[in-house]
């Protein structure tokens, strides 16, 4: 089954916020953001802002009728700043006018008076400042301290990991219509509908029944839409409320990067402890996470960073803590992985430096540490059925590691010029929300009297391929064909209280909740069938392409005809139903539980060849073998993974995410932020699913594929520095990231920068021919 | 956002002839999905980066029309006069196009926010004679485009199934517009465009119009060539501003030799240059080169005397042209001069050129055949990025002799810089490695680079040796490997 929306897309005629006819009296919003990282504000004033041409509104904080408050789980984030401002670009005021244009013409007549204070960008200087948020983490298996003394190996190191911008074709917006009474509608790009309601109720200070908020489509979330789109939704209902005008808000390009959060950058320290064979002993790490000015998602995404700093290794004696750090950034905040990607970075490292340490290659002491049935993940929770071996020995198997390694140690001994690097790299990622209650979700389903079928879900469809999945599983499930059923929008007026399409779990979530409201409108059909047909209990009922059988033998009924009876025998055609993901817990306190309902397993190979000369390099080929159970899709389920793996392979090159010391973001425009293009993703790209593979929790065996395919791309730093290491030699690189063209030169031939810089490099060469150099002087 | 005073346009927007009375300056994108609610076209980034506005431009040559794909987030409307403006829109058949289908059945698209702009890029391609979807040409399509959903891979499949359909079908070679439509590749009304332009050019009386010696252009605060700086730059002013659009002037355009020069009039586009017989006689290797530089969208806008007088620092073409030894053809009224590049900037963004001048032509000195041309480029993303260190070197021997350099580098100083005390030193040395050498000691003191988000200062200095040792490699492997040097 093709993607529901795809024949729409490639025609333009999917429409995204700001692509339905204005209404009548569209108002256009700007935000005044802060020109500093840090201050305090001593004065606001605009009133000739609110005299410009087509302004017809300029609020500040004053003006929030309701509570000035954003933060979704702590409340440290107002909407707009009122005393100080904690990162450069923060709301300050709002202006609402005719056009676009005469909106951000009228923010440069805010007069806007800040005494500023020192910025810090960095989370162990904010950690040593005392600036944190919320408790530091922690988790533990067996006892470390003691495990160190039987460790034949001891290494220790650090790693700086860079953000990401998550660069959603379409940046954030909303639009927002004031209806009668007190009543407000919205139309928003957010993976979370009842967040957005959520947030502007409580602006606006309305119940949330007040505030209708639908969702269409999204031009691409990642994660960058989850909470942080409610503060934009709010921005419009604000003005729509005060002005009782119809307002829409759309970031340009560059105000979307200033003043929405990121992936999370971190730091941290390791020390891994092995034996002499290569067993994992122990581990310890220490995260310093940079959350930026507020706590928004930072420590479920903290959470997560923890629970996965194992990837998928045994390791007997663990403990990992973290911190979530406050920089003057703009908030941090969800981006596919969710802190997972760092947390299993840190372990690769480890890993790679152990393997040095014991003179052993480092896949082979990847390969015999992998997770078996039975083995603890830090949160006490034991991995049931373990596919990180199938996955390792079928994917080194069906891509011929052992070729590969060949490949790249005889491209090494005959080149100078350039030098080949593989890693592999394997995942294990834990599938559920860590915040136990919001697994859980809603789906209402009707069917019309001509048979056709119309679903509502808290699923949000941003390209990821929800409405398509929903709509196979319903089809499935009623027996009838995918074309007769429709995907509505998602609207919190049909399904209420909807956690975020997030978690990788929007399938399991509202495809499980759909296909519970279809097996009761079933049900019923099926008494009405057995009363019909004066069938008896042992009869089986069923129907399928649109017939239905009896004990597999056709009848004269079809489906539209049972929907008729059914209507005209007054049964209920509408169903809502409810899922709630079984047999999950996490006691906080203790840091043990049962958070992840299943985990998702794979393996990457990743080959590179690196520039010597110039520093750059090309990803070559990327091998996957993936475990999505079975696929219910495997059109959607494929673009997932290669999706996700570019995103994970830009986020370890060339996405470089730059603030200045003064908290201004560097990397400011697309022109200075690169993420991957045509050219960049490797020519050799093939991804295989792990074959003969259920999952009794998935909807129809199905394995949650959002998030997990992005960590593949940690291989190809590895497999760089395989490449930089062949140049080299064994040398104590940095695990920086990411690992751009600078880093990589900067990692072949920093020794000899002076040399370089100084004319001379390569002196000695050609001692004899030197007494001849002009004189020259500086340009 | 209409004003009574903004100047009306006539142009041919899908199957239809138009009259938009908009601004000069405003950009095609706006004019789209503000005036026209054609909205398909999509913003992402209003710089010419991800190519979710992109749209076809086709103009009338003989009796054929010319359709290029376009960032149209970085053209004014005036530019549209007498053309052929195609959107998604246009491409709205009773079925899906096959390359349409190709995308749905590949699963191509996710979001569908980039869908559009690639969808509108992959057809121009097939207005290219003769057609050709190789993997190399839709690659090409895709290079001003980025989907952040799929990974691209899908994408190159869909080209892929095209190609095959096409050649399955035996069309595409030769170009036969009518087959193309027949099989629902195309509108039928593309047919119509040639007729419909002419009929607009003949009744608008355009592109008549005062020459570039009458005109008032002199002094105009907004001229624009290409706009694929100017608009990434000050596009919040230009959108409401009046621009002088140098398309107009056919004396600005056109390649020919005379004077020992081969003359590239200021308006010839990157593609143009990428394909013109005579240039290849001087740079063999343009098409190479031209691969590093910006995408098929921008190249097909971005003008020679745009980048030079944009005057960046590390504009990719002006370091080449710098290389060259390129020397300006710039007009005042009725008055020519000459200018060589190599001393045209002054300083960061200052330029020896008068507010009433215009540069006409750039012209490059025709050469010894003997005479090799090599340029390098490394930034961040190999591809549709900003260099962080470019540079380009043009070489001749003589008796086994350095007879003859050029050099330029950019990213390393306020200007692009001609690195002439360099190239002098080098002539007349032989060709050694210490040669190689004293190039390298000698660049490293005329460049002075700073530290920014596109590279430290440190890394520029060492990207500076690095290319020059590539140039030596590349321009004379006879002589040298890189191995040499490592």
């Amino acid at each position: 089954m093709k993607h529901l929306d795809a024949a729409l897309h490639t025609r333009g005629e999917s429409a995204y916020v700001d692509d339905g006819t204005p209404p009548d009296g569209l108002l256009h919003a700007a935000v005044f953001g802060s020109p500093v990282a840090h201050g305090v504000v001593r004065r606001l004033d605009v009133t000739a802002a609110r005299q410009r041409e087509g302004v017809v509104a300029v609020l500040t904080a004053a003006d929030i009728p309701g509570d000035n408050q954003v933060g979704p789980i702590l409340a440290d984030e107002p909407l707009l700043a009122t005393e100080t401002v904690h990162f450069r670009s923060q709301p300050l005021a709002v202006v609402y006018a005719e056009s676009p244009e005469m909106g951000r013409a009228a923010l440069a007549a805010i007069d806007c008076d800040i005494d500023e204070l020192p910025a810090i960008t960095d989370p162990r200087q904010a950690f040593a400042a005392g600036e944190i948020i919320d408790r530091p983490r922690q988790l533990t298996l067996g006892d470390v301290d003691a495990a160190w003394e039987i460790c034949d190996v001891i290494v220790e190191g650090k790693c700086d990991l860079g953000g990401q911008e998550h660069v959603y074709l379409e940046t954030q917006r909303a639009r927002a219509w004031p209806l009668e009474g007190d009543n407000l509608r919205l139309q928003s790009s957010t993976q979370s509908p009842y967040a957005t309601q959520r947030t502007v109720a409580r602006v606006l200070g309305l119940p949330l029944h007040r505030i209708e908020v639908d969702v269409q489509r999204l031009g691409g979330g990642f994660g960058g839409k989850e909470d942080q789109a409610s503060p934009w939704a709010a921005f419009a209902a604000l003005g729509a409320r005060l002005t009782g005008r119809p307002v829409e808000l759309v970031l340009r390009r560059d105000e979307d990067l200033a003043m929405t959060g990121k992936r999370h950058p971190y730091q941290a320290d390791f020390k891994l402890g092995l034996s002499e064979a290569g067993e994992i002993l122990a581990y310890e790490a220490r995260f310093f996470q940079n959350a930026g000015c507020s706590a928004d998602l930072s420590m479920p995404v903290l959470d997560r960073t923890l629970f996965h700093s194992n990837n998928c290794y045994r390791i007997p004696h663990l403990r990992v803590w973290g911190v979530c750090c406050r920089t003057h950034l703009p908030s941090n905040t969800a981006f596919r992985g969710f802190g997972g990607p760092q947390g299993m970075f840190v372990i690769e490292a480890a890993l790679h430096k152990g393997a040095a340490a014991l003179g052993m290659p480092r896949e082979e002491l990847q390969r015999r540490n992998l997770m078996v049935n039975g083995d603890l993940f830090p949160y006490g929770q034991r991995v049931l059925e373990s596919r990180a071996e199938r996955t390792w020995d079928e994917g080194a198997a069906l891509f011929d590691l052992a070729a590969m390694g060949r490949r790249v140690e005889a491209h090494n001994a005959e080149h100078l010029g350039s030098k080949k690097g593989y890693a592999v790299m394997p995942i294990c990622f834990g599938i559920s929300f860590t915040a136990t209650h919001m697994n859980q979700a809603g789906a209402l389903v009707h069917v019309y009297t001509d048979g056709s079928v119309s679903v509502s879900t808290g699923g949000v469809e941003m390209g990821q391929g929800i409405s398509t999945n929903v709509a196979a599983i319903v089809a499935r499930s009623l027996g009838i064909a995918p074309r007769r059923v429709k995907v509505e929008s998602t609207n919190t007026t049909r399904i209420a209280n909807m956690s975020a399409s997030a978690a990788s779990s929007t399938t399991l979530l509202n495809g499980n909740a759909a296909l519970l409201a279809c097996h009761s409108i079933r049900r019923r059909l099926d008494a009405l069938l057995a009363e019909k047909l004066s069938l008896t209990a042992d009869q089986v009922v069923s129907v399928l392409d649109e017939q239905v059988l009896v004990d597999g033998e056709a009848t004269d009924w079809t489906w539209n005809r049972l929907v008729q009876e059914a209507y005209f025998a007054r049964v209920a055609l509408s169903a809502h139903e409810h899922f709630a993901t079984p047999n999950i817990w996490f006691d906080a306190v203790s840091g043990k539980g049962r958070p992840f309902a299943y985990h998702v397993f794979g393996s990457a190979l990743t080959e590179v060849t690196v520039d010597v000369l110039r520093g750059t390099y090309t990803i070559d080929r990327v091998k996957i073998l993936h475990d999505l159970g079975r696929p219910l899709n495997r059109s959607i389920d494929l673009g997932q993974v290669e999706g996700g793996l570019a995103q994970g392979l830009g986020w370890m090159t060339l996405e470089d995410l730059r603030y200045g010391d003064d908290g201004r973001l560097e990397s400011h425009a697309l022109a200075t932020y690169k993420v991957p293009d045509v050219y960049f993703m490797p020519e050799d790209l093939e991804v295989r699913f792990l074959e003969n593979a259920g999952n009794p929790l998935g909807p129809f065996h199905n394995k949650a594929v959002g998030e997990p395919p992005l960590m593949y791309g940690i291989g190809v730093f590895f497999a760089l520095r395989h490449a930089i290491e062949a140049y080299v030699g064994e040398v104590s690189l940095p695990y920086a990231t990411p690992l751009t063209p600078e880093r990589v030169l900067m990692q072949l031939h920093g020794r000899r920068l002076a040399d370089i810089v100084a004319g001379t490099d390569g002196q000695e060469a050609d001692a004899s021919s030197q007494d001849e150099e002009p004189s020259l002087t500086t340009a | 956002m209409l004003s009574e005073s903004s100047p009306t346009y006539c142009f041919l927007l899908n199957d239809r002839i138009v009259a938009a009375a908009a601004p000069s300056g405003q950009l095609v994108l706006d004019f789209l999905r503000r005036h026209r609610r054609q909205v398909g076209t999509k913003e992402g980034c209003k710089e010419g980066d991800c190519g979710a506005c992109v749209v076809l431009v086709g103009e009338l040559d003989d009796d054929r029309v010319r359709y290029q794909p376009i960032t149209s987030c970085l053209m004014p409307v005036a530019e549209l006069a007498g053309k052929h403006l195609v959107t998604i829109e246009g491409l709205r058949l009773a079925s899906l196009t096959p390359i349409q289908q190709a995308i749905v059945d590949e699963g191509a698209t996710q979001c569908g926010f980039c869908t559009p702009g690639i969808v509108i890029s992959l057809t121009a391609l097939l207005l290219q004679e003769p057609v050709d979807f190789d993997p190399a040409s839709v690659r090409r399509a895709l290079s001003g485009h980025l989907c952040r959903c799929t990974g691209y891979r899908s994408l190159l499949a869909s080209g892929e199934v095209v190609r095959r359909r096409l050649e399955d079908a035996g069309v595409g070679h030769p170009w036969d517009l009518e087959r193309l439509i027949d099989d629902g590749h195309l509108p039928a009304w593309l047919a119509e465009a040639p007729s419909l332009l002419r009929s607009i050019q003949s009744a608008d009386g355009s592109p008549v119009g005062p020459t570039l010696e009458q005109d008032a252009v002199a002094g105009h605060p907004w001229r624009v060539a290409g706009g694929t700086d100017i608009y990434v730059q000050r596009g919040d002013d230009l959108a409401r501003s009046a621009v002088e659009v140098l398309g107009r002037y056919p004396e600005m355009r056109g390649i020919h030799r005379a004077d020992g020069h081969l003359r590239l009039g200021a308006l010839t586009t990157f593609e143009e240059l990428t394909h013109q017989p005579q240039v290849l006689e001087l740079i063999p290797d343009m098409a190479q080169h031209m691969h590093w530089i910006a995408s098929w969208q921008i190249r097909n806008r971005a003008t020679l005397g745009g980048n030079v007088v944009n005057a960046s620092p590390i504009g990719d073409m002006t370091i080449l042209l710098l290389a060259l030894e390129a020397e300006l053809a710039i007009r005042r009224g009725e008055d020519m001069r000459q200018q060589a590049l190599a001393t045209f900037y002054k300083g960061y963004k200052e330029l020896e050129l008068e507010m009433d001048e215009v540069v006409t032509e750039i012209c490059l000195p025709v050469r010894d055949p003997a005479t090799k041309v090599h340029f390098e480029k490394v930034s961040k993303r190999k591809t549709l990025d900003i260099a962080t260190v470019n540079s380009a070197m043009r070489l001749r021997l003589q008796d086994g002799l350095i007879a003859e350099v050029g050099l330029a580098a950019g990213g390393v100083a306020p200007v692009p810089l001609f690195l002439k005390n360099t190239a002098k030193a080098l002539v007349g040395q032989a060709v050694e490695k210490a040669t190689v050498h004293l190039a390298c000691r000698l660049a490293q003191q005329e460049i002075a680079p700073i530290s920014d988000v596109r590279g430290s200062a440190d890394y520029k200095r060492m990207l500076v040796h690095q290319q020059l040792i590539a140039h030596f490699c590349q321009l004379l492997p006879q002589h040298f490997s890189v191995g040499d040097f490592l």
